[in-house]
């Protein structure tokens, strides 16, 4: 894990080094204070060396002044580093993830993956922090106060052999049984808001259906094992603390009555047993703070590991090694295409083949799971196909660098994401250096302008997280002048007028007829009165074309399209 | 016996840190960035204060027993310093040996107390905190269910949920830790101060002057970490809600083009995100090394003027031993409280909100009207209509005047010919209903519309004209202003909602799946359903071929709500759970948009045989789903500007007849 972090803590070189460094200096400093108070004791008193013990306690100001200094410096630089490198981890992981495919995507979970962008990454960074100072801290003070200890009466700093071993044993055994509870107690947690989350989305289910009781039940089962489960944990967990301090108390008499005796005994003087019971203090405190830092350390490592394995995770769809340039024209075939999803036992599109040339639209209409969109998917390489080729430009798409093809194709995908910010910031996306009158232009080609016309502040009206503000015939209209910002040269359009009522929708049809005339057209659809008009016309059926042809055409061979195309027409005149 | 007192304060501190580290991320993670950015400051602490020690209940015992270990385990470790005198004493010059092994003696007995008393005041604390959340959780969960949906329109989720996660955590911990900390703070504190005036007057003047430095750098201190806390609160806030929309677009990006200006983007908050959590932290840890550095000096400064003591002769070494590890002690209260006045009101603030949620009013589900069953064998369910509540002449099967009246069942009538029974039918009519949401802000006006039992009524209009709040107002989900809504000649208003909605089944727009399996999920609608009625239910939907496609086939777990599955797909199962309901009343509302329509004729065919004899609401903007309604109601800003049925309605070639030939001019 150290490591790990390395790579992450190399802009941060010089705090990263200087907090460890001045962390030892302070607790140097630290240590050294009891033993001038000792010689205080031991000779300023026993003499009656007034000027002796302000000389001494003055070299105890400096140091404490000394031990203040650099503790402030390590403080610091300790802060710098710990979250210099969660920010590190954090660019690093949102870069890998802009690599994914979606593949990557689908399995790595949107809520999993912002699990680990925020709060992993911020426990990262406490840690950090802490491994600079306490990790430092801890086993320094130790080490020190036990050399001191020793220097003052090694005899006396036997009782150590036997508690630092003893106080270890049990913080050991104690993790060993408490982890698998926390860990326990956190899954059910989890549950519990689950839970919770889930009946609040669903609330309106659940009053329309009277399943308050049946909820609260559910949520009452929930809360009861995390309440066991709670209790259990930190039962165990009130335990340690009081034992630790029967441990160190028991140490401390041990320490005093030996101690003591050699006192009596006139072989070790009355400022150093002082000293000695401070040390006994601070080894038993260095004990607590490892024990403590190491808890921290098994919280952070596994959310060390889920940032990590973010990184790591490699898009699996390769870049080709020889790219061809950009995309020359808007042409697109299919050979004899296959796929399926991976896990997946059955090809979801067989042995599909389509030929369309630039300029050209095709419409694809065909029942719910009929892979519709996995098809147009596979034309910006959104996937990569099992079997066949796909071919935009008269080139594989798989020879394109990803970012070329798809920068020649627009596309609306079914769930249509807006995001916070204004309308024209929104728009940007399809083209970084739009003007006005380009978004303006799009726009009005979508029919969105004539909503967006009536806001005052026009493209600077603002738009709410996940585009909350708008009705869903108001985002497709916008998402589809944001595909076509990007001056495509295929167009991609997967069910992107469903919530469009009709008359706007035959606006669009004729939009699209006279503006994108150069532009080939893929547009899925479930009305037929939306794709009648095209050049061609798919139907898809279970992953397989059902039949190629002109509205015309299907009327008269496809069965699925006479049923449609009869469910749609009926009560309409003629 | 400073050490122990030292250990236990200072253990769970990295810790809370830790977590309160955590908690930040969770709740900002839930909490959209900008200015919805969670108050720190309660409002009114005392009250909430006083809310939560009612929440003690029986455990008021338990809260009395832990504050008194708590305080009890900080006095013994006050009395062992004070030991540290006579055990001194003893060795130094003649050895009194007696006086010395008795001084262990109670040194020991003292240090046996003390673990005592931690443990048992962990444990209590520990059993009142758990005991007391568990309460407020199940509270609260209970209130959840039961506030009205209006409520649900001015809290967001994430509000609500940061409610139930980040701020009971922080209140379970403050309860835990927090209480007991800041108990054995005040307690040390008070106690060293009096054991070093006791032990020495004059040399505790000089630990004052340094006490008054130290509360004067912690108050420096917090102020400025204060202010630095806030900002990285708010930069913490804007980069998760950024993460969170933007990893929900990831694909979008991808399609887009988009990776490195989100990148960017992303660089730029991280950035300021490191600052100001790089400056926070240095300002939070920066305490450490000064308090206890200045501890040292005060440390220093003692020693010398003990020691000047001493020489005088006026204190013994015994006294300046223990006076010095008094000296170490006295601090930590200090900075403990200064760290934890932040939790502590953090932690009272979460509170507040709690209770605020807690307080908030309930939907009222009574009404007088109840609903029986089988009332005299003739019809199936039947109102139990009190004789006080009018019956609407003409909207019941049956002329109210030979209403049958019951008086031998005691289930339907305690007193003789109180009651009246009306035969459920599904008769719905609005009469002049005028509504919205917010006061001033009316979405419907004047709508009167009636749906004769067992017909099918379709609503069409463009968004935004009031087809869903229409069907929000039959099961009652919100109460109409004006006018009234009557079902079988009852107004909605006189009965009960849960029997009401015990009728009614909504199939809505954004299907809610639970987790469970798909099987669960269709008995949802009515939780008696054997397996045979859940596959016919699926079959009736046309479900079954998709689910028998899944390798589970109905035994299919569903996560995160449903994930996985195609919306159409799970819009088949809202349906199917519909049709397990067997409801007299049917709602769809754009039910079947994500549904192509050939597979939308298959569950129409299903679904008419479902929907025989129960009435209908449709909304909807596709023809194939309006067309063969009984009746078509145009909404257009609130209002029925056309009614009829679709042959009539296109003869009108009106503004139906537009929106169905895709004619109509705008503007």
């Amino acid at each position: 894990m150290f490591k790990k972090v390395l790579p992450y803590a190399r802009p941060y070189r010089l705090p990263a080094i200087l907090s460890p460094i001045l962390m030892v200096l302070e607790v140097m400093a630290d240590i050294l204070i009891p033993l001038y108070m000792a010689r205080i004791v031991n000779i300023g008193i026993t003499n009656r060396d007034a000027a002796f013990v302000i000389q001494q306690g003055s070299i105890m100001i400096a140091l404490a002044l000394f031990g203040a200094s650099t503790g402030i410096a390590s403080s610091f630089c300790g802060a710098k580093a710990g979250f210099g490198i969660a920010y590190e981890m954090r660019k690093a992981c949102y870069r890998s993830i802009q690599n994914y495919s979606f593949n990557n995507l689908d399995q790595m979970s949107v809520p999993s993956l912002i699990t680990r962008l925020t709060s992993d990454a911020e426990t990262v960074g406490t840690v950090s922090m802490m491994s600079l100072r306490m990790a430092i801290r801890a086993p320094f003070m130790l080490i020190f106060a036990l050399i001191a200890a020793i220097r003052i009466d090694g005899e006396l700093a036997l009782v150590f052999a036997v508690v630092i071993p003893t106080i270890a044993l049990i913080i050991m055994l104690m993790f060993k049984k408490a982890m698998p509870l926390f860990q326990k107690l956190r899954k059910r947690l989890d549950a519990l808001n689950a839970t919770i989350q889930e009946q609040l989305a669903g609330i309106d289910v659940i009053k329309a259906f009277n399943r308050q009781d049946h909820a609260y039940q559910q949520f009452t089962e929930s809360n009861n094992a995390l309440r066991a489960s709670s209790l259990e944990a930190i039962m165990f967990m009130v335990a340690l603390m009081p034992l630790m301090v029967l441990i160190i108390n028991a140490c401390l008499i041990a320490v005093l009555w030996f101690g003591g005796l050699k006192v009596a005994g006139g072989s070790l003087p009355t400022g150093d047993l002082i000293a000695f019971i401070t040390y006994n203090m601070q080894i038993m405190m260095s004990l607590m703070m490892l024990a403590n830092y190491i808890i921290n350390l098994t919280f952070a490592k596994a959310s060390f590991d889920r940032l990590q394995e973010a990184i790591e995770t490699k898009p699996e769809m390769l870049e080709p090694a020889h790219p061809v340039g950009g995309v020359v024209d808007g042409s697109l075939r299919f050979e004899q295409v296959y796929f399926k999803y991976p896990g997946y036992k059955d090809d979801i599109l067989s042995d599909i083949n389509l030929d369309l040339a630039a300029g050209q639209s095709l419409g694809i209409i065909g029942p719910t799971g009929s892979s519709k969109s996995t098809l147009v998917q596979l034309i910006p390489r959104l996937y990569d196909v099992e079997k066949g080729r796909v071919l935009v430009g008269g080139q594989d798409v798989r020879d394109y660098r990803t970012k070329d093809l798809r920068a020649a194709i627009g596309m609306v995908l079914q769930q249509n994401t807006l995001v916070s910010g204004t309308i024209r910031s929104n728009m940007v996306w399809g083209n970084e250096e739009a003007s006005d009158e380009q978004i303006i232009e799009a726009l009005k080609q979508a029919q969105a302008w004539e909503f967006v016309s009536q806001y005052e502040d026009g493209l600077d009206h603002k738009v709410e997280q996940g585009g909350s503000n708008f009705s869903g015939g108001q985002k497709q209209r916008l998402t589809i002048a944001r595909a076509l910002l990007t001056n495509p040269k295929i167009l991609i359009l997967d069910d992107s007028t469903s919530a469009v009522d009709m008359d706007t929708d035959a606006k669009l049809q004729k939009a699209f007829k006279q503006g994108l005339d150069q532009v080939t057209l893929i547009m899925i659809a479930q009305r037929i009165s939306s794709v009648k008009n095209l050049d061609q016309i798919l139907v898809l059926d279970q992953g397989r074309i059902e039949a190629l042809g002109t509205h015309e055409e299907l009327l008269e061979k496809s069965e699925i399209y006479q049923e449609i195309y009869r469910s749609q027409q009926r009560g309409l005149p003629a | 016996m400073s050490q122990a007192e030292k250990n236990y304060q200072s253990r769970p501190k990295a810790q809370a840190d830790l977590e309160q580290h955590k908690q930040e991320a969770g709740q900002a993670g839930q909490v959209p960035a900008g200015p919805n950015a969670k108050k720190f400051k309660p409002d009114n602490p005392w009250k909430t204060v006083k809310q939560l020690f009612s929440y003690f209940r029986n455990n008021k015992k338990l809260f009395f027993a832990g504050i008194l270990c708590v305080g009890l385990a900080s006095l013994t470790a006050i009395a062992l310093n004070a030991m540290l005198s006579p055990i001194i004493d003893s060795v130094v010059g003649d050895f009194d040996q007696p006086r010395f092994v008795q001084s262990l003696v109670i040194v020991a007995v003292i240090g046996i107390a003390q673990s005592a008393f931690m443990y048992l005041g962990g444990r209590f604390n520990a059993v009142l905190s758990q005991r007391t959340v568990t309460l407020i959780r199940q509270d609260l969960a209970a209130k959840l269910l039961h506030l009205p949906m209006s409520f649900f329109d001015t809290h967001t989720h994430g509000e609500i949920m940061s409610t139930f996660t980040s701020d009971i955590d922080t209140l379970s911990q403050t309860l835990d830790q927090a209480v007991s900390q800041f108990m054995t703070s005040i307690i040390t504190f008070i106690g060293t101060t009096v054991m070093m005036i006791i032990l020495s007057w004059k040399l505790f003047l000089v630990v004052a002057a340094f006490l008054v430095l130290m509360v004067l750098f912690t108050r420096f201190i917090a102020s400025r970490s204060g202010r630095f806390y806030r900002e990285r609160q708010g930069e913490t806030a804007s980069l998760n809600g950024f993460v969170e929309e933007m990893m929900t677009a990831q694909k979008v990006v991808k399609v887009f083009n988009y990776e490195d200006r989100a990148m960017a983007d992303f660089e730029g908050r991280a950035e300021s995100l490191r600052n100001s959590a790089t400056k926070a932290a240095s300002f939070g840890v920066v305490t450490w090394p000064v308090m206890g550095n200045l501890t040292f000096m005060m440390y220093a400064v003692v020693a010398m003027l003990g020691a000047f003591q001493v020489i005088a002769g006026s204190m013994s070494i015994g006294n300046i031993a223990a006076f010095l590890q008094y000296t170490r002690v006295i601090a930590r209260p200090i900075t403990q409280i200064s760290q934890q006045m932040n939790n502590l009101f953090a932690a009272i603030a979460g509170a507040e909100r709690i209770f605020r949620l807690l307080d908030a009013p309930e939907e009222n589900m009574e009404g007088p009207v109840r609903l029986v069953a089988s009332c005299d064998g003739q019809h199936g369910l039947c109102w139990r209509v009190p004789a006080q509540v009018e019956i609407q002449e003409g909207a019941t099967r049956l002329d109210p005047s030979k209403l049958t009246y019951f008086e031998s069942d005691p289930l339907i009538s305690s007193s003789p010919g109180s009651y009246k029974l009306v035969p459920v039918i599904g008769d719905v009519r609005f009469q002049d209903v005028d509504f919205g949401y917010v006061p001033g802000q009316k979405v419907l006006h004047g709508v009167s519309l009636y749906a004769k039992p067992g017909q099918k009524i379709a609503f069409v209009g463009s968004t935004g004209a009031g087809k869903t709040t229409i069907t929000k107002l039959i099961n009652r989900f919100y109460d109409i202003h004006q006018g009234r809504i009557t079902l079988d000649g009852i107004d909605i208003r006189e009965i009960n909602k849960f029997d009401l909605r015990s009728i009614i089944s909504v199939v809505l727009q954004d299907v809610n799946l639970f987790s469970g399996s798909i099987r669960e999920n269709i008995r949802y609608g009515r939780l008696d359903a054997t397996d045979e009625e859940v596959i016919e239910a699926a079959k009736a939907a046309n479900a079954h071929a998709f689910i028998t496609r899944l390798e589970e086939g109905y035994d299919t777990e569903l996560v995160q709500e449903g994930e996985g599955l195609s919306q159409g797909e799970r819009q088949l199962l809202s349906i199917a759970r519909t049709a397990i309901a067997d409801p007299v009343i049917v709602i769809m509302d754009e039910a079947t948009s994500s549904v192509d329509t050939r597979t939308e004729m298959q569950i129409a065919e299903g679904m008419d045989q479902l929907m025989a004899g129960r009435t209908t609401f449709v909304i909807a903007h596709r023809l194939s789903t309006v067309r063969d309604a009984n009746a078509i109601m145009v909404l257009e800003g609130g209002e029925i500007v056309e009614r009829g049925n679709h042959d009539q309605l296109m003869a009108q070639k009106g503004r139906y007849y537009n929106l169905n030939m895709g004619t109509l001019e705008l503007e």
